[in-house]
């Protein structure tokens, strides 16, 4: 077993433009020509590692592998694996990399993909380490603006909501400042305002424009995307700042009055109050094809991960 | 004041006023037999007033600690009492179980074995960011 040759997705900075490029390519292939891709991992293993819940992120993984001929294993707590006995996240992936050809892991802790990748023999795709980051999801949401969009540069893009612990929005970040002209609209209240680290060593360091702002509706006109993320209760230590903050933005059709008639409306989901139900019958509604584009997205980045491993 | 010369160890010379008891605590310096000398605000051309320590005997020492603290320090090398090196010190690319990550979302906060390991992203600033979680590293969060 070579470790040295195993390609892993721990960050999106891991991927270069081209190879974004290439997986956006592949996917929408597969959506063109689903059968061709049926038997691609035709005796390959995926272990789905989730010491943290999750539906959509570990479904489309199991459906990604599953639609590639491959089959899954893996657990989806950590209460079932043996971290519950006191094992350590080192000792679990060696042992799971004797078990399978891939690996699709989300842990609560963030850095965590970095310990599994240094001890697998196997490819490690970062599946969301806590508030940290979740590549998986920015391929999604990539693959789903440039569908709606037809390009991933010239654009306004508003974040609203967690944009501290929004890890899916960190990741989208930094995977955008690399296209022309990209305007942000960070749109959240103080205390979850983006992380200064993203703001000076990502967006100043880039020469990416942004504006903070606690409100949706000032910049709704100018947006090309509206990207909508959930107060996330787990990130919370403190439950009364939790059920001050979640409700704080609602986007409703009023409030898409002045908003352009072909704003993409998007949200990695689960959505709980943040995006008003009345919203999904709108077209400008993204979300749920987000969702099912994540399948695709997964079973491009796996081929890509396999690509040349026995 | 009268301090006696060591014969064989270092002499941490040019620390800036105020961070010779850190890079005493970080060195765990009081836990030598050897004559220890430490000296704050002593009168300096260079600097006006700066702190030394001297160190009677050939320890290893962990350069990376004391640049981290104070990068304008110097560090000289005494052997048989004559100075055989001087040791210009410039703040580390890497931190490697010097300063542990104060995240409590970190993996480091809960796994076993794990070298605690930060790296420099803003020289200017002194920004050191934690290598897997990539918090900001704050101020002297030593390890024990």
């Amino acid at each position: 077993m070579t470790k040295e040759k195993t390609k892993n997705l721990i960050d999106i900075r891991d991927l270069s433009t081209k190879e974004i490029d290439d997986l956006i390519k592949v996917a929408n292939d597969i959506i063109l020509h689903k059968e061709a891709y049926a038997h691609k991992c035709d005796g390959k293993i995926l272990a789905t590692l989730f010491f943290e819940p999750s539906t959509r992120t570990r479904l489309s993984f199991e459906s990604a592998m599953l639609r590639l001929g491959g089959k899954v294993l893996g657990f989806s707590e950590a209460a079932s694996s043996s971290t519950a006995k006191g094992e350590t996240l080192a000792d679990t992936i060696e042992t799971v990399s004797g078990y399978a050809d891939i690996i699709a892991m989300r842990h609560p802790k963030e850095g965590a993909p970095m310990v599994a990748a240094k001890k697998s023999f196997i490819p490690i795709i970062n599946a969301g380490d806590g508030g940290h980051n979740h590549p998986t999801q920015t391929l999604t949401d990539l693959l789903t603006i440039s569908r709606k969009k037809g390009r991933l540069d010239n654009l306004t893009i508003g974040l609203c909501g967690d944009l501290k612990f929004g890890r899916t929005i960190h990741s989208l970040i930094s995977a955008m400042v690399r296209y022309k002209n990209i305007k942000f609209i960070l749109i959240s209240p103080k205390e979850l305002r983006l992380p200064e680290y993203i703001t000076k060593e990502v967006l100043e360091k880039n020469k990416v424009e942004y504006i903070e702002t606690d409100s949706m509706e000032e910049y709704m006109k100018e947006l090309d995307i509206l990207y909508m993320t959930r107060v996330q209760r787990e990130r919370f230590f403190n439950e009364e700042d939790y059920l001050r903050l979640k409700d704080y933005y609602i986007l409703d059709k009023k409030k898409l009055s002045t908003a352009k008639k072909d704003l993409c409306i998007m949200h990695p989901l689960p959505r709980v109050n943040e995006i008003a139900t009345e919203v999904d019958d709108d077209d400008r509604a993204t979300y749920f094809e987000q969702a099912y584009n994540g399948v695709y997205i997964r079973m491009a980045l796996i081929l890509k991960c396999l690509e040349g491993r026995e | 004041m009268n301090i006696d010369t060591i014969k064989d160890g270092y002499v941490i010379d040019h620390i800036t006023p105020g961070n010779a008891i850190k890079i005493y605590r970080l060195l765990n310096l009081e836990k030598l037999d050897c004559q220890v000398a430490l000296i704050t605000n002593a009168k300096s051309k260079k600097m006006k007033t700066k702190d030394l320590i001297k160190i009677g005997q050939l320890i290893d020492i962990n350069l990376d600690k004391i640049a981290y603290i104070d990068p304008k320090a110097t560090v000289n090398i005494v052997k048989k009492d004559k100075i055989i090196e001087k040791k210009k010190l410039q703040l580390p690319e890497v931190l490697m179980n010097v300063c542990k990550c104060n995240n409590p979302r970190c993996i480091t906060s809960t796994e076993r074995n794990l070298d605690q390991i930060f790296n420099l992203t803003n020289k200017k600033d002194k920004v050191y960011r934690c290598h897997y979680c990539e918090s900001t590293l704050e101020k002297d969060h030593f390890i024990d």
